[in-house]
Parts: structure tokens; C-alpha cells; sequence
């Protein structure tokens, strides 16, 4: 069975209509990117899929769960929803670091939030914190960030940010983490660090939902590939297919402009 | 009258000036955070009204309010202001509703400069709205606008003087008394109470900007 399921999905900002019924399903451990033009409606895709947007009209199911069904007159509370969305992680293009943390204190401070709901919490906290900050300092070993811990991100490069952000998801334990173009507000030469984090990620079986216009990122990290045009799917297949084998006119258009540059 | 003296009558009027500034922050700095949420708020009602009372608060003369706390309500309700000193009572109300209006404005300055990626990365964290205003957003804005509150700080104490066009008897017009009595020097001399009191806060104002020194956005 699917982990991800998107049916149907559509989003309007006003009159302008962003998202017109996309539907695609991921299997576990797999590795998808959404290519497109700015405009295409990826990123609002991904929004709505993390509830950074709410779609107008659709279902998201991840791992049997229904996250979001525009037909269902069940309200889930401000709490259920929390939970529910907590399935799903999502690193942002500008990383959204909190500024006022550490490296440690950015990956621990969500962890240690939801700690506080736990019923043996204020038993237990000390060993809980304790255990929550050895898996971050794993998290950031494995992000090659071990020496950084008690840096701040204002100390640190683009290329690190970004890896603490990536740490900062993994630590919810998402079922799916999602990137928004990763690497775009980065230098060139500091794509290349991503890339090979998430591709150590991909090892691991984790499953990934990749926002990108960087085709060769695309056609190295990804199983399958969803080509968005104006507010749907033209065109999806398997990553080598789509890039070097494209059917569309649409695709094959959009891989000559990108080619170009 | 020996400078002893008049030193003594001079610090006794400072402390009015230091009375009153203190009483400024303690209610309009709170207060001013609600005026900020106010004139945020989605129901257009409530963020027109705080406008509208932010503008027109704003846009008269601390003078003019004071004079209006302290007769209006006497000359058209008959109400007197109660307590044993009705004229600082006055003067508070009227600077504390005055420096909240332009407190509020600094906060909503340095709540709206907090980039939207802040709430909405402690969202898909899976923090609550709250969690993420008290432990995300809240020292960055503290952090913003220290800057433009030592600036009001040093404003306020200032203007406490204006105070004793109702007749409290603050810092200038104990001078002032002097003057009339033919004594001139005190009234220049006030400057180096003013002064004092700046340079202290400017030191503490200096430190708290160290302090936060150690990130940046």
C-alpha cells in the first residue's frame, strides 16, 4: 500500500486557479520529485500537503491515515491535527532556523515541547531530555554537524543551516520529510553537500518528497519524477524516463529552457 | 540660599520627573502590547478602532492631553480625579495612554519584521501558535526593539517635564521657582540630572543589546 496518498487536490488564490485536481501516490522508502516552471503550482502542492495551505477540495492520506478530506464533516481538533501533520516534515528553502538556539537547541526545542504533553513527563523529565538530545546528537553526527552542536546559525554556512534544518525534521520521526528546493538559497558549490545528505537519507529508506528545479539533482536522488505545468500533472514516470525520454512537448520544452541555462 | 539647598529642592522635584516615568512604563508598556494586538487583529472593527485611537493619540499634543485628563472630566461629568496628588494621578493617565499608542507601534514594528518561515516552521514542527510566540518569536522581538525603546525611554524621561503644565511640581519648576526669585543657574543645572539619567540608561540599554548580541536573523 501507498505511505502517501494525494487525491485530486485543487487550490485557488482567488480567481487563479494554482492546483487543478493533482493526484499521485509515493510507496515507502521511495524518493519523488516535483519538477516545474515557477508558476506550475509545485510549491503550493507541497504547502497544502504540510497544511502551510489549506486546499480547497481533495483527501491526503499518509500511511492509511487520513490527514485531510475536504468531504468529510468530521472536525478534527487543533490537537488531532497537530498529530496527525506531524507524520510529515518539511524542509524549507530558507531553512527557517530559530536564530536564538543553538544547533542542539533548534533540533531539541520541538522534541522537548511535545515531551511536556507526555503523562510521565514531569516524573521523568530529566532522563526524557537526556534521551532526546543523544538522538539529536546522533541526528547531527549523521549530518556531519558533531562539532557544530553549540553554534549558532548565524555561525554557520548556508550548506550547514541546511543540514541542521534536515536534522531538525528528522527529529518528529516524520514518515515522509519533504523538501522545498533545498539547495536554491544556496551557493552552487554548497548543492553538493545536500545532495549526498539526502542521498545517505535515501539509503536509510526514508521517504522523500523533493520540490526542485535542479534536473541532475532530480534525475540523481530521485525513483520517480512528476512533471507539474500549470496546475497539474503532464507528466510522471520513472526519473530516467522523464528526464532523457520525455513524451510531452510540454517536458520536453521545459527541459530545453532548464538545459540552457 | 546655598547650593546645598537648592540641590536638595532640585532632586526632590527630580524624583517627581523619576515617579512619574517609572508609572509611564510600568502601565504602558503592558498596555501597549494590547494596543499592538489590537490594531493586528483579523475583525476589522477592533483594528480600526485601535487605529483610529492611535492616531489621534499620536497626532495631538502630549500637552493637550494633559491638560484634558486633568479639566475635562471636571468640566463635563463634574468628576474629580480622587487621591491625595489628583495632578501626578493626571499626568499619568495622559502619559501612559500616550506612550502606549507609540510603544504599541514599536511592538507592531518588531512583531510583523519576524519572517513568516518562523511561525509557519514551528507549525510543521508541530508547535502550538502560543509555544511558537513565547519560545520563537518573542526574544527576536524583544531583540528588534530595544533600539527604538531606548529611544522612547530617553524621550519619556524628558518629557516628564511637561508634566508641570498641570502643576507638577517636577524638576523645571522648582527651578523655575528659583528663577523667579532671581536665581537663575538652576534651571540650566537641571540639564545634568537629565543627563545622568540618560547616560545610565544608556549603559543598560548597552548591555541588554550585548546580551542579545549572540544571534542575529
Amino acid at each position: 500500500m501507498a505511505i502517501l496518498e494525494v487525491k485530486n487536490i485543487n487550490k485557488s488564490f482567488g480567481k487563479t486557479e494554482v492546483l487543478k485536481g493533482v493526484s499521485f501516490s509515493l510507496e515507502e522508502g521511495q524518493v519523488l520529485s516535483i519538477i516545474g516552471s515557477s508558476g506550475s503550482g509545485k510549491t503550493t502542492l507541497l504547502r497544502c500537503i504540510n497544511f502551510l495551505e489549506t486546499a480547497d477540495s481533495g483527501k491526503i492520506t499518509v500511511d492509511g491515515d487520513v490527514l485531510f478530506d475536504s468531504d468529510s464533516t468530521e472536525k478534527m481538533t487543533a490537537k488531532q491535527k497537530r498529530d496527525k501533520q506531524l507524520s510529515i516534515g518539511l524542509v524549507f528553502q530558507q531553512f527557517n532556523l530559530f536564530p536564538q538556539y543553538d544547533v542542539l537547541g533548534n533540533v531539541t526545542l520541538a522534541p522537548k515541547l511535545r515531551a511536556k504533553e507526555r503523562p510521565d513527563f514531569k516524573k521523568n523529565k530529566a532522563e526524557i531530555y537526556k534521551e532526546i538530545e543523544e538522538k539529536a546528537m546522533k541526528l547531527l553526527a549523521q549530518m556531519g554537524l558533531a562539532d557544530k552542536v553549540h553554534n549558532y546559525p548565524c555561525q554557520l554556512s548556508g550548506g550547514q543551516q541546511q543540514r541542521v534544518s534536515i536534522a531538525r525534521a528528522m527529529a518528529l520521526e516524520p514518515k515522509i520529510l519533504f523538501f522545498d528546493e533545498p539547495t536554491s538559497a544556496l551557493d552552487p558549490e554548497l548543492t553538493g553537500e545536500i545532495l549526498k545528505v539526502i542521498r545517505e537519507l535515501a539509503e536509510t529508506n526514508m521517504t522523500m518528497v523533493i520540490v526542485t528545479h535542479e534536473m541532475n539533482f532530480a534525475k540523481e536522488v530521485s525513483d520517480y519524477i512528476v512533471f507539474m505545468d500549470q496546475g497539474v500533472i503532464a507528466e510522471e514516470g520513472k526519473a530516467e524516463d522523464i528526464i532523457l525520454n520525455p513524451q510531452t512537448e510540454r517536458l520536453k520544452a521545459f527541459l530545453n529552457k532548464v538545459n540552457d541555462k | 540660599m546655598s547650593f546645598g539647598v537648592i540641590n536638595g529642592e532640585l532632586l526632590k522635584g527630580f524624583f517627581e520627573n523619576v515617579e512619574l516615568f517609572t508609572i509611564t512604563l510600568l502601565f504602558a508598556l503592558p498596555l501597549g502590547l494590547i494596543i499592538a494586538f489590537g490594531s493586528m487583529s483579523k475583525v476589522t472593527v477592533i483594528r480600526g478602532a485601535t487605529k483610529s485611537f492611535v492616531w489621534v493619540i499620536r497626532g495631538t499634543p502630549l500637552m493637550l492631553q494633559l491638560f484634558a485628563v486633568m479639566y475635562v472630566p471636571g468640566f463635563v461629568f463634574g468628576w474629580q480625579i480622587p487621591g491625595d496628588n489628583p495632578r501626578m494621578t493626571a499626568a499619568a493617565i495622559a502619559f501612559v495612554i500616550n506612550y502606549a499608542c507609540y510603544f504599541s507601534e514599536i511592538y507592531r514594528g518588531g512583531i510583523e519584521s519576524i519572517p513568516k518561515g518562523q511561525y509557519e516552521a514551528g507549525q510543521v514542527l508541530g508547535m502550538t501558535k502560543t509555544q511558537t510566540f513565547f519560545k520563537v518569536v518573542l526574544l527576536q522581538v524583544v531583540k528588534n526593539i530595544v533600539p527604538p525603546m531606548s529611544n522612547e525611554f530617553m524621550t519619556l524621561i524628558k518629557d516628564t517635564a511637561l508634566a508641570r503644565v498641570i502643576g507638577v511640581v517636577d524638576i523645571i519648576m522648582t527651578a523655575g521657582s528659583f528663577s523667579a526669585r532671581g536665581i537663575i543657574w538652576p534651571l540650566f543645572y537641571t540639564a545634568l540630572f537629565f543627563l545622568v539619567f540618560c547616560g545610565l540608561m544608556t549603559v543598560i540599554f548597552g548591555r541588554i543589546e550585548k546580551k542579545l548580541d549572540y544571534f542575529h536573523s
